[in-house]
């Protein structure tokens, strides 16, 4: 159903127009007349110097999550590379010395020139390996190859740039202290057999 | 030949630099101050075709503020022009304008792709859209992002800037870049 908007009925002092020009004026006069006595109150960012707060769910640069012992917790399962729209992420598997993980990513290259930022990865990913929560939004470079990250540069982050209070951040829980995964297969269609067998052990 | 090509024995070596362009002191101080100028007064062409431009929009109002680095004389002539925004698609369709309006601007001149498309294609992996406009003209800073942020876009103007000031004025870029 189309809403009906009323149009504005105009006083014979504004159809005129010669009054309304006066005050559009005036109030471009008082908005310069606040800037030049207090220049604070401009709504200026000043870039280079003043960096911008981006919210916390703001979509970055990718990072990959670590497990305890430093390696990634990326088991080359390629669902990131298969979600990404953009094509930008590319996976090389390798066959992993863990026991209960099959693989694990040789190479893990992101073309952050080609990523629409989308965090499509984020949410394909079933390890919890891949987030954008970098904060580092601002990507120029003067040539291509700059903006292709290798797993190294992906791993390269440090636990002090995220929030102590949140453990979350600082590392992706496998095994029991996932909760969410757990939940998940407990209401699914997972026995309760399973559940506690991978409870257990660290299969990201 | 060769005797009449080198320089005479009678003038020092540290004398006849000064007359190059590498070491002369005329030609450096010449240089900064011409770079100053270029660098602080950039006339950018906005090349927008998509949703990047909008961005830009946003980049020159108030708020983000492109004056604030001498860029805000946004010209819609490529021949008042030096810095060539490229923000957006770029189909096959729309190249040949593109490589004509970047023929047309004088020299000196920058360009900057703005955004995933520009840069590279973005997601458009397709039989009509350029994979990155740097196909069909040199591009001096690439900005990641779809969009990216207008901080994307003044950090690229501010690194437009540094690469003027590194230039020397005798030397083109048509030179440079074949």
């Amino acid at each position: 159903m189309a809403k009906i908007i009323p149009r504005p009925q105009l006083s014979l002092l504004e159809q005129l127009y010669f009054v309304e020009v006066f005050k559009g004026m005036a109030l471009t006069i008082k908005h310069a007349v606040r800037s030049l006595a207090k220049p604070e109150t401009i709504p200026v960012l000043n870039y280079p110097e003043v960096q911008p707060e981006l919210p916390a769910e703001h979509r970055s640069e990718h990072r990959l999550m670590k497990r305890a012992d430093g390696t990634s917790r990326c088991v080359a399962c390629y669902m990131c590379q298969t979600a990404c729209p953009a094509r930008c992420i590319t996976i090389v598997a390798e066959e992993s010395p863990d026991g209960d993980i099959e693989k694990r990513p040789a190479t893990f290259d992101i073309d952050w020139l080609l990523c629409v930022f989308c965090g499509l990865c984020v949410e394909a990913c079933p390890c919890d390996a891949i987030r954008m929560d970098t904060g580092k939004a601002i990507l120029v470079e003067d040539s291509r190859d700059a903006f292709i990250a290798n797993k190294d540069r992906l791993m390269d982050w440090s636990p002090a740039d995220y929030p102590a209070e949140d453990i979350i951040s600082q590392e992706a829980p496998g095994g029991l202290l996932n909760e969410q995964a757990l939940a998940a297969m407990q209401g699914g269609m997972f026995s309760a057999g399973d559940v506690a067998d991978v409870a257990d052990k660290e299969t990201c | 030949m060769s005797d009449e090509t080198t320089a005479p024995a009678s003038i020092p070596e540290e004398l006849s630099q000064q007359f190059t362009n590498e070491g002369g002191f005329l030609a450096t101080k010449l240089d900064t101050v011409i770079n100053w100028g270029r660098s602080n007064s950039l006339w950018p062409f906005p090349f927008g075709t998509a949703c990047c431009a909008i961005e830009f929009m946003g980049t020159v109002s108030s708020v983000f503020d492109l004056s604030r680095f001498g860029a805000e004389l946004v010209r819609f002539s490529p021949r008042q022009a030096d810095l060539l925004l490229v923000a957006g698609t770029i189909t096959y369709k729309q190249a040949p304008i593109l490589k004509q309006i970047y023929d047309q601007m004088c020299e000196p001149k920058w360009v900057v792709a703005i955004g995933a498309c520009a840069s590279s294609g973005g997601f458009y992996d397709c039989y009509c859209t350029v994979p990155g406009i740097d196909h069909i003209i040199p591009v001096d800073v690439y900005v990641a992002g779809c969009p990216p942020r207008p901080e994307a876009i003044l950090e690229s103007l501010v690194q437009i800037q540094n690469k003027i000031g590194d230039e020397k004025v005798s030397t083109t870029h048509v030179e440079a870049s074949s």
